[in-house]
């Protein structure tokens, strides 16, 4: 039903609930200079929460920015999802929509997930944070149901446990790492030519 | 398009019900299984059929009925069509077209859920703010202002926009001509009945936007709306106009179209985007929502930026 993958990863996607601030910075500055999967980020905030993507340009090398309608998916770029708008990762460029909130969330993390999961099949990894809720359960099932790859912050690192703690239910077989564990992980990974992870606790 | 006239209720209820938060704190892990609220291709549906299916769709609508969402973004009109689903008691995109085609009734439910965009009385208070520092002063050069709010919806921010020019003391000399392409949502905006506990968040977003009076004195309480005072829409014309298949109808000072194109996709935006400038008087003012942007249209050079924030932009001359 999916195509086997003939390259690398192409996107990585990070869902993580409010408060994930830190986590988040961890995640980015710990990537290296020159790393090229694009990466799409969904956190939970109000609407008048502006500083996120400058608090993230602080730590890193990559270019961040939040995500426009119709703009480019391009290597070298973390895209935050805007506040109060669903982020929708099409083949190559994002759509942004303003239908109802998804279980009290706006963006969710579900519905980013799932779209990238449409659009990139097996070439998504999808990463959840620390969190309050159970955003990201779901979506990151599709994903890993599409032939993608699937990595859970270790719930007994994160700040929050539930987020983790719930899509770990969903998707048992995810990779659980703790928070610092990540970004190496990710680097390790890329050109998929390093062996599946198993399980590792903190 | 007599048959969107019919007022549907049950949809209606429907999605005043879907925004009625019975707030949890911290969702509990057992929601997982409540599929309702994520509307998406079931497990083991096979994207590629899906596709085709979508697209089979589509084209029938528009052979039968004449509505073209042929153009639109692929992944939300897909979430869109699985809610329709869903609320139909269907399995699969061929059965909501076999149904669409043979029940007319369907088709206006399918259709309302296409083309509602969800908004809110002075949405982005940062826009209304910049419009009115920014572009007020414009317009007072004008001795006559035509404004065209396309894809209004319910009307929010069309209300909103004459409340703002009311204030700027430019309403007896405007003309709103505020279209959607569904008769259903043009006869809620032209009621100008807004749920009553919406009114906190649109009072604080009405002072954020600069508002200089008392909120509550454009409206009056009934028992679950709040009813907009009817001097607001004296110079509003609300019309059915179809952004995909209708042409300009005049030249306007200012075209706002905010959150409508993010449903389109790159191409269609571009077709939308040759109808605005070819409606606008050189130097008129188009605003769109604050996550869109001309950048990525081919229309990139032939404005400029007033507020690239807030994504208000010029016409050149």
């Amino acid at each position: 039903m999916t195509a086997a993958p003939t390259g690398g990863y192409r996107l990585i996607v990070v869902g993580v609930s409010a408060g994930g601030l830190f986590a988040l910075r961890e995640l980015v500055s710990a990537l290296p200079r020159g790393f090229d999967i694009p990466i799409v980020v969904v956190q939970h905030r109000s609407k008048e929460s502006e500083a996120l993507c400058d608090l993230l340009q602080e730590c890193t090398h990559l270019r961040v920015g939040e995500a426009n309608d119709k703009e480019p998916i391009l290597a070298g770029g973390v895209y935050v999802a805007p506040p109060d708008y669903h982020l929708l990762v099409e083949p190559g460029y994002f759509s942004l929509s303003t239908d109802e909130p998804v279980r009290y969330s706006r963006p969710s993390i579900d519905v980013m997930f799932a779209s990238a999961a449409d659009a990139y099949g097996a070439d998504v990894i999808g990463v959840v944070l620390t969190g309050a809720n159970a955003d990201g359960s779901r979506g990151l099932q599709k994903i890993v149901r599409r032939g993608g790859y699937a990595i859970v912050q270790d719930p007994a690192d994160a700040e929050v446990k539930v987020m983790p703690h719930s899509a770990l239910k969903a998707v048992p077989g995810a990779c659980v790492l703790p928070l610092k564990r990540i970004a190496p992980h990710l680097a390790a990974i890329r050109g998929r030519s390093v062996p599946p992870c198993r399980a590792v606790t903190a | 398009m007599a048959l969107a006239a019919q007022e549907n209720n049950e949809t209606g209820q429907k999605e005043r019900g879907d925004e009625r938060p019975t707030r949890r704190r911290g969702d509990s892990p057992s929601m997982l299984r409540s599929s309702a609220n994520l509307p998406d291709t079931p497990e083991g549906y096979s994207p590629e059929l899906e596709r085709v299916e979508v697209q089979v769709l589509l084209e029938a609508m528009f052979r039968h009925y004449g509505f073209d969402f042929r153009s639109y973004a692929y992944s939300s009109l897909k979430r869109r069509l699985w809610k329709r689903i869903g609320a139909e008691g269907l399995q699969t995109i061929s059965q909501l077209q076999d149904r669409v085609l043979h029940d007319p009734g369907a088709m206006e439910r399918l259709l309302l859920d296409l083309s509602i965009n969800v908004t809110a009385m002075f949405r982005d208070p940062g826009f209304y703010a910049a419009f009115r520092t920014q572009v007020v002063p414009l317009l007072r050069t004008y001795p006559f202002l035509r404004i065209w709010h396309a894809g209004c919806s319910t009307g929010e921010e069309v209300y909103s926009m004459a409340i703002l020019l009311h204030e700027a003391g430019l309403y007896d000399r405007a003309r709103i001509y505020a279209t959607d392409i569904n008769e259903v949502v043009l006869q809620r905006a032209r009621a100008g009945i807004f749920p009553l506990e919406k009114m906190k968040e649109y009072t604080e977003n009405y002072l954020k936007a600069g508002g200089t009076r008392s909120f509550s004195e454009y409206y009056t309480a009934m028992y679950d709306g709040a009813l907009f005072n009817s001097s607001l829409t004296k110079n509003v014309v609300f019309s059915q106009h179809n952004l995909v298949t209708d042409g300009s109808f005049a030249e306007f000072h200012v075209i706002l179209c905010r959150n409508v194109m993010i449903y389109f996709d790159r191409e269609l935006q571009n077709r939308v985007h040759d109808l605005f400038y070819a409606s606008l008087v050189p130097l008129g003012i188009l605003c769109l929502g604050n996550k869109e942007t001309i950048r990525f249209t081919r229309y990139e050079d032939r404005y400029e930026a007033l507020n690239l924030k807030e994504k208000i932009y010029r016409r050149a001359g």
